[in-house]
């Protein structure tokens, strides 16, 4: 009897349920159109320019709108762009490899050595203290540090190690590295701690039951499973350092170049369209790098 | 497949800064016992097992595993194997490469470790998932990789902390008959904890029951169940009423007590002297309801809550200085001779069927 009852009742139902649910189809557009339009006038529309003026022509003056492929031409063909990029390449694999070191370490440190959520809070925004102040004053202070007459320099000649002031200690690719690390190492920091802090601790004690001693639990349950953060950090590390220009030219004093600087040197000279073709091919880089790296971890379960 | 080894704990104590999680607790596992570990939650229990398994290091006393005395060996040399709660699966690791691990910490060739884990999922009937992810499989799946994980280093003892708690009902009472089939087949010595005494019961050929960091009782089920040790013992495994009360006097080999209230109950056992303290169990189901009892052998309460569940019903009693005195009829005689809530009934019971209860040295 109860069934007989409740059939009519669901077939009156379904008609105002179809009509809501054709309301609900455009629901999910109408709440990404806001987030598409920006995505779309700030980031798109802009690298879409750059694409456009990459193909065109230009003199000491103005540029003139056209199809060229010459842009691209003395970009790849120059050896002056093949060596630049190698030696931003260099830079990135070396502040790769050492911010990932640095990283790893300090967020094992932070993830499983600080027993208190509280003192791991505490020391996670100590780490944050420098970002702070913006990037070119962190990479200022680091002048009267290393120069000639700076405080390493000084202890150094004061006791005796050293009989005259180190000369590669500023204006050279070491103060590049050592300050692209400085201001890279928490872009690392943060992702590896954030995948440390989700292992289940009880995989440690299955992993000591089996035997395995504290340098096998690192090998084979740690680093494997804090890849997805070591990935994340590593996107962001690279991309970073491949567009940074600031640092290069302030801490080699112009005696090193990277990509970013010869693009903004371009641009001094009113060399758009070489700039903007120059900028493609770098992104397009970058991007490979990272479809690379996502084919090599998987971090779609930390998002 | 292994030999078991017997298990002892000597006056094993655990603190933890000022709390005492486990107070000098002695206990002699026979090889090839299912033991339970039984208990509320912060009994103890757990840390037992894992001071058991060298997880947790034990501030006093000594572990000894066959004629091992394990107490400062790292977990891997103690012949032991443990199951986690959760399974602490590698989920980063297919099965073979999960059950495989033991081994490869022990540096076996690739070949021969991924041989033996295939045959170790094969009897544990998971050989056909060998490749895949534990994220993939059910929570029973899982226990059972966790199951080949630690029963491929042949262990002495398998040591298994709350296993069926993840799974569901259904699921639990089977992985439960599972568990008790794959002991007696490999006749390893198993140390199980749980909360669930229901579970201990089903399994256990010896059960532990854990109280305030301390055992309670130690006896096979069927004495845990029905000479429990205390009042403790008898609450926590259910089925039996405890009343206190001070003793007042013995008469005709019973010893008489008063329950603060009114009632004057006698149960059957050793006497006191006059005014000590006394617990007494009976059990639920063998009271008798509307019948005049003999003296001290049951009091006259008021029907205070009627549930029906089927074959029994159970009421609930409440007498002078008694209160919610638990009586399980069954369906029959209930319906034979109904009572309401509200009902003013007389109670009975045999002597036989009292329990003087023990109280622990504090």
């Amino acid at each position: 009897m109860t069934v007989a009852l409740e059939r009519p009742a669901m077939a009156a139902a379904r008609p105002v349920r179809r009509r809501r649910f054709s309301i609900g189809a455009i629901a999910p557009y109408l709440q990404a159109t806001p987030l598409a339009l920006i995505l779309g006038a700030f980031l798109l529309l802009p690298i879409l320019m750059i694409v456009v003026v990459s193909f065109w022509d230009y003199d000491f003056a103005a540029m003139y709108p056209d199809f060229l492929t010459t842009n691209y031409a003395d970009v790849l063909g120059s050896w002056v762009t093949w060596k630049t990029y190698l030696n931003t390449l260099k830079y990135a694999a070396i502040v790769w490899a050492l911010t990932l070191f640095i990283g790893f370490w300090v967020a094992y440190f932070l993830a499983f050595h600080i027993r208190t959520t509280a003192m791991q809070m505490v020391l996670f925004l100590v780490c944050t203290v420098p970002f702070l102040t913006s990037n070119i004053i962190r990479m200022i202070s680091w002048i009267p540090v290393l120069g000639r007459n700076g405080l390493v320099n000084s202890t150094l000649v004061q006791l005796g190690l050293v009989p005259k002031p180190v000369e590669w200690l500023l204006y050279s690719e070491f103060a590049v590295v050592l300050a692209m690390v400085h201001l890279y190492t928490l872009f690392m920091v943060t992702p590896i701690f954030n995948t440390l802090m989700r292992i289940d601790r009880s995989l440690f004690e299955a992993a000591r039951d089996a035997g395995a001693s504290g340098w096998q639990i690192l090998w084979n349950v740690v680093i494997p499973l804090a890849k997805p953060g070591m990935a994340i950090g590593t996107i962001f590390v690279v991309t970073l350092v491949m567009a940074d220009f600031s640092t290069v030219q302030v801490m080699s004093g112009g005696q090193s170049a990277s990509v970013a600087l010869m693009m903004k040197n371009q641009m001094s000279l009113l060399q758009y369209p070489a700039a903007a073709a120059n900028a493609v091919v770098l992104l397009v880089l970058v991007l490979l790098m990272v479809a690379g790296i996502l084919r090599i971890v998987d971090i779609r379960k930390e998002l | 497949m292994s030999k078991a080894a017997e298990i002892d704990i000597v006056s094993v104590s655990k603190v933890y800064g000022a709390t005492t999680a486990v107070e000098d607790i002695s206990l002699k596992i026979p090889a090839g016992t299912y033991c339970c570990l039984l208990g509320p939650s912060g009994c103890g229990k757990t840390s037992t097992l894992r001071m058991i398994a060298g997880h947790e290091s034990i501030s006093s006393g000594d572990v000894r595993l066959g004629n091992v005395v394990v107490t400062d060996l790292p977990p891997a040399r103690r012949g032991t194997a443990m199951m986690f709660q959760s399974y602490a699966l590698f989920p980063h690791l297919d099965l073979v490469d999960n059950v495989a691990f033991s081994l490869k910490m022990k540096g076996v060739g690739k070949a021969e470790r991924h041989a033996k884990a295939l045959d170790m999922l094969k009897l544990m009937q998971m050989d056909g998932y060998a490749s895949r992810r534990p994220a993939q499989l059910s929570g029973g799946q899982q226990q059972r990789v966790a199951l080949a994980r630690a029963l491929i280093t042949d262990p002495e003892a398998l040591l298994l902390d709350e296993p069926l708690s993840a799974l569901d009902p259904f699921l639990k009472i089977r992985m439960r008959a599972e568990l008790k089939k794959l002991q007696a087949s490999l006749g390893i010595t198993f140390v199980h904890v749980t909360h669930s005494q229901e579970e201990a019961m089903a399994l256990a050929d010896l059960i532990v029951v854990m109280n305030d960091g301390r055992i309670e009782q130690a006896a096979p089920p069927r004495t845990v169940f029905e000479r429990p040790a205390t009042a403790f013992v008898a609450r926590f495994m259910g089925d039996h009423n405890v009343v206190s009360g001070r003793v007042s006097g013995e008469r005709d080999g019973l010893a008489f007590f008063d329950v603060p209230g009114g009632a004057s109950l006698a149960a059957s056992g050793q006497a006191r002297e006059p005014g000590a303290p006394i617990d007494i169990a009976i059990r639920t189901d063998r009271v008798r309801v509307g019948e005049a009892p003999a003296a001290g052998l049951g009091f006259s309460g008021i029907v205070s809550n009627i549930e029906y569940r089927g074959a029994t019903v159970k009421l609930s009693v409440n007498g002078a200085g008694i209160e919610d005195f638990t009586v399980i009829l069954d369906d029959e005689s209930f319906f034979a001779r109904p009572v309401a809530v509200g009902d003013a009934v007389p109670i009975a019971w045999d002597v036989e069927d009292t329990i003087i209860l023990g109280r622990l040295n504090s």
